[in-house]
């Protein structure tokens, strides 16, 4: 460091006091073996979301949050605005990357067991923040008040609708009203660009304090094998790597941006039919696709797609009380019924996904992906092996 | 000749420097707003006869502006530019004295629409009136 910048430094640390987050940098590490791949995509998401917070602030600028204007000022940025037609593509774009991520993230904790204990409430916390990045998904969608969008949040607010004892207050609550109407704009806009961006920033803080207070967790598989894991200095050897990951997604995210412009749709019109394209974001397809194969009738009293969405409801709390629950990992360090559970979850997910579009690209895709990595990780291992 | 690690480095930091420059740059160019096209039409129906006989001067609305037409004499009118030339507040005409007052900053102009008191640097700009019937226009001069 230049002097300068060490006097700077110096003033700094007197004054701010950032000894905790220098001891972090000094000491941290992050274990290294053949699912260490896993470890890159928490920072992943983080990386994706702050490139939604950074275009959303901009896009905030121009975005008009009203039935008469808000299709029309989307329309003005897209085509007015110097770079808009970027900038709201990489939003959309991005969160589609950002849910993804937040998938993957999610299921590799699941499979590598790094929800036991003391890691209960980082997992509480990450399972929180995943059903908040699909509220962002589901808020977020209205706003351009196309067609689609106008649809899709009838329905999926119906859904809420149809949930036992409270979903009338629950309609009423999303919908602003009764029907899906101007008021159900203003409030989704009030939920995506306030109330859950202050719900998600104390969660992502409360859950990065989390993780480095816990250090990185190491999968039972690998802790069976009783010698002690090589690891890696986090600053600056891991963190080069997440910053090279995060180029390669800028990359990624412009080219997609450039390439397929992020549409606008046609203005949302209450008074017209449904379009025969309608269907929910990719996220919901699995959900939407289950809905649709359950026939109607009711039972006991309740419709029978109250059943399978109070099923989904049920799936959920189970998932995010898992920590909890699962007390077999703690005393045997294995829960192969953990594991089938989530294979289950992520099969069905894919599966429906399929179905939903028609098309089994993303299973074969998945499966590809899938047999990749595992490819990759034996080689890691095995070079890791001559090595040592 | 640069030592290896020294044109790495150099490599990195430019790597660095032209990343944040494509970010940077688009950015700056969404945040300066883009000119949308104005209002310019030349004439406006600002008011009818009836309309000023009461209060003898009225506010209308020039395009996205304001502009201030005044009765002042009987079938006589004149009409301004009623953003005020100091910090553009919206002038009104002060009855009592004759002059048109801006309330910010105590500025006075005359019906000429010259700046006469306070702090308004510039008189107002004049538009022409004409009366066909019982609608008065107000063009650009
Ligand atoms: S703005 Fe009119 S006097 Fe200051």
């Amino acid at each position: 460091m230049t002097p300068v910048a060490s006097r700077v430094a110096g003033w700094l640390r007197d004054r701010v006091g950032l000894s905790g987050l220098e001891h972090v940098v000094q000491t941290k590490t992050v274990p290294v073996h053949r699912h260490s791949a896993w470890y890159y995509f928490g920072g992943m998401t983080l990386f994706f979301f702050t490139i939604q917070v950074t275009t959303g602030i901009l896009l905030m600028l121009y975005y008009k949050p009203s039935v008469q204007e808000a299709h029309e000022s989307i329309q003005f940025i897209m085509t007015q605005v110097s770079f808009g037609w970027l900038i709201r593509s990489i939003h959309s774009w991005s969160a589609n990357l950002m849910v993804a991520t937040a998938f993957i993230h999610l299921f590799s904790v699941l499979l590598m067991k790094a929800y036991r204990p003391p890691r209960e409430l980082t997992w509480m916390s990450g399972f929180v923040l995943l059903v908040l990045v699909l509220g962002f998904g589901f808020s977020g969608y209205l706003l351009p008040w196309n067609k689609l969008a106008y649809f899709a949040t009838r329905v999926g607010t119906d859904i809420a609708g149809s949930v036992p004892v409270v979903g009338g207050f629950l309609l009423r609550f999303l919908r602003g009203g009764d029907h899906v109407s101007g008021s159900t704009l203003s409030r989704f806009y009030g939920w995506h660009v306030a109330i859950l961006p202050a719900i998600t920033t104390f969660l992502i803080v409360l859950h990065l304090v989390l993780v480095q207070r816990h250090g990185m967790s190491i999968p039972p598989s690998e802790e069976r094998h009783g010698v002690p894991v090589r690891r890696m200095r986090f600053v600056p050897d891991f963190l080069l790597r997440d910053v090279f990951g995060w180029i390669l997604a800028l990359g990624v995210l412009a080219a997609l941006a450039a390439l397929f412009p992020w549409e606008l749709g046609e203005k949302a019109d209450p008074f017209a039919p449904a379009p025969p394209d309608i269907r929910p974001e990719w996220y919901f397809m699995a959900m939407f696709q289950a809905l649709r194969l359950i026939p109607g009738g009711s039972l006991f009293g309740l419709e029978n797609e109250t059943y399978l969405i109070l099923g989904f409801g049920a799936v959920g709390l189970l998932a995010f009380l898992l920590p909890l629950i699962d007390r077999r990992v703690v005393r045997e360090g294995r829960s192969p019924l953990v594991t089938l559970a989530g294979v289950f979850g992520l099969a069905f997910l894919v599966g429906f996904t399929a179905i939903g579009y028609r098309a089994w690209w993303p299973v074969w895709a998945t499966l590809l992906i899938a047999a990749g990595g595992w490819m990759a990780g034996r080689m890691a291992v095995s070079r890791q092996e001559g090595n040592s | 000749m640069t030592s290896r690690r020294g044109f790495l480095e150099r490599f990195v930091q430019l790597t660095f420097g032209a990343l944040g420059a494509v970010v940077v740059y688009p950015v700056l160019r969404f945040l300066s707003p883009p000119h949308v096209a104005e209002d310019r039409s030349a004439r406006v129906l600002a008011a009818k006869v009836a309309d000023l006989s009461r209060d003898g001067w009225k506010i209308f609305p020039f395009g996205s502006e304001p502009g201030i037409l005044v009765e002042v004499a009987p079938g006589e009118y004149r009409a301004f530019s009623a953003t005020c030339t100091h910090l553009e507040c919206t002038v009104q005409m002060e009855k009592a004295s004759h002059r048109i007052w801006c309330a910010c900053h105590n500025g006075y102009y005359d019906l000429e629409g010259r700046n006469v008191a306070g702090p308004p640097p510039r008189p107002l700009t004049r538009f022409t009136v004409h009366v066909e019937g019982e609608d008065i226009y107000v063009s650009r001069a």
